[in-house]
């Protein structure tokens, strides 16, 4: 079990402790470019064309004062990025050509994404590092892929088939960016999240792909049009990722609302007395984790999260709370009946059917036919651990509750479930 | 912009002067420095965007991508090109009445020519001079051409809604100014294109446009996920409901009455929206109050009484947590404070009882009398508003009970159905109803107060 002195125990760890390989990988690699880039700027003394070096940082400064926080807990700043992957890509500023080293590109955009999260940490926000490092070495990538190009291919003003070649370029080196940067990310989120990086790569292509689209387009318009029209075409031409920006935060506001909602209502059932305080925080806790643990993908997950958060609303409808609202000592119709009253409750919604599914089948044992979803064995098994432990920090205790649950496996539990279980009970101690 | 299905009595020789008007334009043009290719691309463009989903859609209008290349033809080719693009919505894919397809395309073509001339005049070289890549120059004849495209587009809607009635003048201008935002963005993101166009064709649109899909595909998810969480919200409060027959529907009531005195003193869209949702929740924390307690014959004890004084923070502590407006918060907290002093959990008088509650609280009582109970039938709308009157003042704000009455002679009252109790041993019902100013809960002790 988590206690909450083992949490203790893990804050006060250095935080360089918590990071995984991969983020070490990745944070190593955005700080030496960025010396990489400050050396080489020093050792020329100079900025080559300081003026569209000035005003791209400036854009990607706003992109990160801007940035924002996506379902999932995934940081973006699309500007920032749109303005990065513009620079990098950049041909000529109005006609004239520019010449400035990839190494330039690195320079500029972390110079303008420290600047953009200053005001961040004067109101006390702490980056994450790990999100800013891709995206600096997303710029990278472009700038050290594309800047050797600009030279050799488009020296002269551009004609319209040498401008689809370049853009063709530009695009495929964006996505050459891109999809290198969801592998980065899916290999984080399966060390975060302890899921196996397929999983968690595919979770992180479908969060991300259409802001990647839009990212990368603006990137290229940006360039494009800076190069045909000069510096002041980057104002106007950041306007469609504005209102992407815009939708996007909205939606991310929205969901979070959402989760919010569920989460505090699954409460009710706390203070009506129905069950022990924390029971549906923590089986959504649980069941997450060993959903993860099982593969599944994160929508999966997000519907597994709301079915054990609500998974005890049934007992709403009961005349009298049942003893102690341990559903797992309650007879095997009573469970039914209120698995069943709570599928009813959460179809009210018109939206959750599925959800609805799962918190109905949840009563059914492992040997029932129609085999039972995976979401619903985890919230059965989930449920029972939780219901005989409790928030007590005995680990006996726990071990005992997790040998019982093992002896009824095969016909109560699936036993497949239960040691997802074991995992993530003995996970939490060694790591807590 | 487009107008409504329907069949337009009186105004079928504006629909034919428009149309004639368009045919004669683009019949008598010249097409002397026509670009069939320029003009393929941006047709297209407009199909491919009008037929899918708008983004910004109102009962009556609704406004597509579309737009965008409008005024890219606008600025690309010259008028009567501009005005062959906005002919294209003839052949839009979508399901719309003949009359409705001819006239849109007819009105589209005649702004675009408007709206190209206007750009030509405007233009500080001659009609027929290149395109010249830079924003400045180009900046004055597009703003020019895209007012005057919005003007007429706006004008010719408008015309036809007022003609046929299916809008009032006042019901216009309202949404003349929700539109008239979304139409002048759209309408320059047709600038953006035009600036790109000449350097890289085809790539331009798409690059342009790209962002704003995925934009369009964000609003889409927010509105349904609005939805849904509106849904689940209304689901959960009505299971809290379930214990009690006689307050079914109660809190859905209440967020409904709170919303209309909001509306009433004018409140701003995001705390109408916040007050919806502290209106579906205020009861929340009755839960918590021990079923015994308001299932209690007879005058409650001072600690049963406490319990039930203390369901508001307890209704806090349950939806602390989501992410609302703290006005909503404080709204739940203080719903049963009475303007006198003498309500609870604190006591707060007068201004101190936050607005919110204030709101909730008179949309709160006048359901609860207007509802049955276990000790007494419903009393009718009428009965209830001289009941409000009566505590005007002392249990309740007098300006929102005002707001109130005022709403309750524009918008007809639903008040709850007969109640009819089931017979079984499960049923619960309440004896104890704290939201009910003319009954007030009997303590031992205590004369009634």
């Amino acid at each position: 079990m988590v206690t909450g002195s083992r949490l203790q125990v893990a804050r006060e760890r250095p935080a360089w402790q918590h990071l995984d390989s991969a983020q070490l990988v990745l944070l190593g690699a955005a700080a030496a470019l960025t010396v990489a880039a400050a050396v080489s700027l020093a050792a020329a003394g100079t900025v080559d064309e300081p003026k569209p070096a000035i005003i791209f940082g400036a854009l990607i400064a706003l992109g990160e004062l801007f940035r924002m926080n996506m379902p999932g807990g995934r940081e973006v700043a699309p500007i920032s990025t749109a303005g990065a992957l513009g620079y990098g890509m950049l041909l000529s500023v109005g006609g004239e050509p520019v010449t400035y080293s990839a190494l330039q590109v690195v320079a500029v955009t972390a110079a303008g994404m420290f600047a953009g999260t200053l005001p961040h940490i004067a109101v006390g926000r702490l980056p994450q590092l790990d999100a800013m490092a891709r995206r600096l070495v997303v710029a990278a990538v472009v700038a050290f892929l594309f800047r050797p190009l600009t030279g050799v291919l488009f020296d002269e003003r551009l004609s319209l088939g040498e401008w689809w070649t370049a853009l063709g370029l530009m695009a495929l080196i964006s996505c050459t960016a891109g999809c290198s940067d969801m592998v980065v990310a899916g290999a984080i989120r399966a060390e975060a999240v302890r899921v196996r990086f397929g999983i968690a790569f595919l979770d992180e292509v479908r969060a991300g792909v259409l802001l990647c689209a839009a990212k990368t387009a603006t990137g290229m318009l940006i360039a494009v049009a800076t190069s045909v029209m000069g510096l002041a075409a980057l104002l106007l031409f950041t306007a469609p990722i504005l209102t992407t920006q815009f939708a996007f935060r909205r939606y991310a506001a929205v969901r979070i609302t959402y989760l919010q909602t569920v989460r505090a209502l699954s409460r009710v059932t706390e203070v009506g007395g129905y069950v022990e305080t924390g029971h549906s925080r923590r089986v959504s806790r649980l069941a997450v984790a060993m959903g993860r643990e099982l593969g599944m993908t994160e929508a999966q997950s997000l519907e597994l999260e709301y079915a054990a958060l609500m998974h005890d609303i049934g007992q709403l409808s009961l005349p009298d709370p049942i003893p102690g609202g341990a559903t797992v000592l309650a007879s095997p119709a009573e469970q039914r009946r209120i698995a069943e009253l709570g599928a009813n409750v959460i179809e009210q919604t018109g939206v959750l059917d599925r959800v609805a599914h799962i918190v109905r089948c949840q009563s059914a044992p492992y040997s029932a036919s129609p085999a039972p979803p995976l979401a619903s064995r985890i919230i059965r098994v989930a449920n029972a651990y939780d219901d005989l432990v409790g928030d007590s920090t005995d680990r006996d205790r726990a071990a005992a509750v997790l040998d019982r649950l093992r002896l009824d496996s095969a016909s109560e539990y699936d036993p497949t479930v239960v040691e997802s279980l074991g995992t993530v009970l003995e996970r939490r101690t060694y790591r807590w | 912009m487009r107008e409504r299905p329907g069949l337009p009595p009186v105004a079928w020789s504006y629909v034919a002067a428009v149309v004639a008007g368009a045919v004669f334009v683009l019949a008598t043009a010249s097409y002397e420095g026509f670009k069939p290719q320029t003009f393929v691309v941006l047709a297209a463009l407009f199909l491919i965007c009008d037929s899918t989903p708008a983004l910004l859609n109102l009962e009556r209008a609704r406004v597509s991508l579309s737009f965008s290349a409008c005024l890219a033809s606008v600025v690309l080719l010259d008028p009567e090109g501009a005005a062959l693009v906005g002919a294209c919505a003839l052949a839009a894919f979508q399901r719309v009445a003949l009359v409705k397809r001819v006239y849109n395309a007819a009105q589209f073509a005649l702004c675009g020519y408007i709206a190209g001339t206007v750009h030509e005049l405007l233009r500080p070289v001659g009609p027929h001079a290149r395109w010249r890549p830079a924003v400045d120059l180009e900046l004055l004849p597009f703003a020019g051409a895209l007012f005057a495209y919005v003007a007429c587009n706006l004008m010719m809607v408008g015309g036809i809604l007022l003609l046929s009635r299916q809008a009032t003048v006042r019901a216009l201008i309202d949404e003349i100014r929700l539109l008239t935002p979304g139409l002048l963005g759209y309408g320059s993101f047709g600038l953006l294109i035009a600036g790109v166009y000449q350097a890289v064709g085809l790539f331009a649109p798409v690059l342009v446009l790209l962002p704003l899909f995925v934009a369009r595909w964000a609003f889409a998810q927010t509105r349904a996920q609005q939805r849904a969480h509106e849904a689940t919200l209304a689901a959960l409060c009505q299971a809290v409901e379930t214990k009690d027959y006689y307050t079914r529907g109660h809190s859905e009531r209440v967020s409904r009455g709170a919303v209309m005195i909001a509306e009433e003193i004018g409140m701003s869209p995001a705390r109408l929206e916040a007050i919806r949702f502290a209106g579906m929740l205020h009861d929340v924390g009755k839960l918590g109050v021990p079923t015994k307690v308001l299932q209690k014959d007879g005058p409650l004890s001072e600690a049963e009484f406490a319990a039930i004084q203390l369901h508001p923070m307890r209704g806090l502590e349950i939806i602390r947590e989501i992410g609302f407006l703290d006005e909503a918060l404080t709204g739940i907290m203080h719903h049963h404070e009475k303007l006198n002093g003498r309500g609870y959990p604190m006591g707060l008088a007068g201004e101190e009882i936050p607005e919110f509650a204030r709101i909730i609280g008179v949309a709160d009582a006048f359901d609860a009398m207007t509802s049955t109970r276990s000790y007494r039938p419903a009393r009718s709308v009428a009965e209830g508003v001289a009941e409000l009157r009566k505590c005007s003042g002392t249990d309740f704000d007098p300006q929102m009970v005002e707001a109130f009455l005022r709403a309750l002679e524009k918008t007809e009252w639903d008040p709850p159905r007969q109640v009819v109790v089931p017979e079984g041993e499960h049923v619960q019902t309440t004896r104890q109803d704290h939201d009910d100013p003319s009954t007030p809960i009997k303590v031992m002790g205590e004369g009634p107060w």
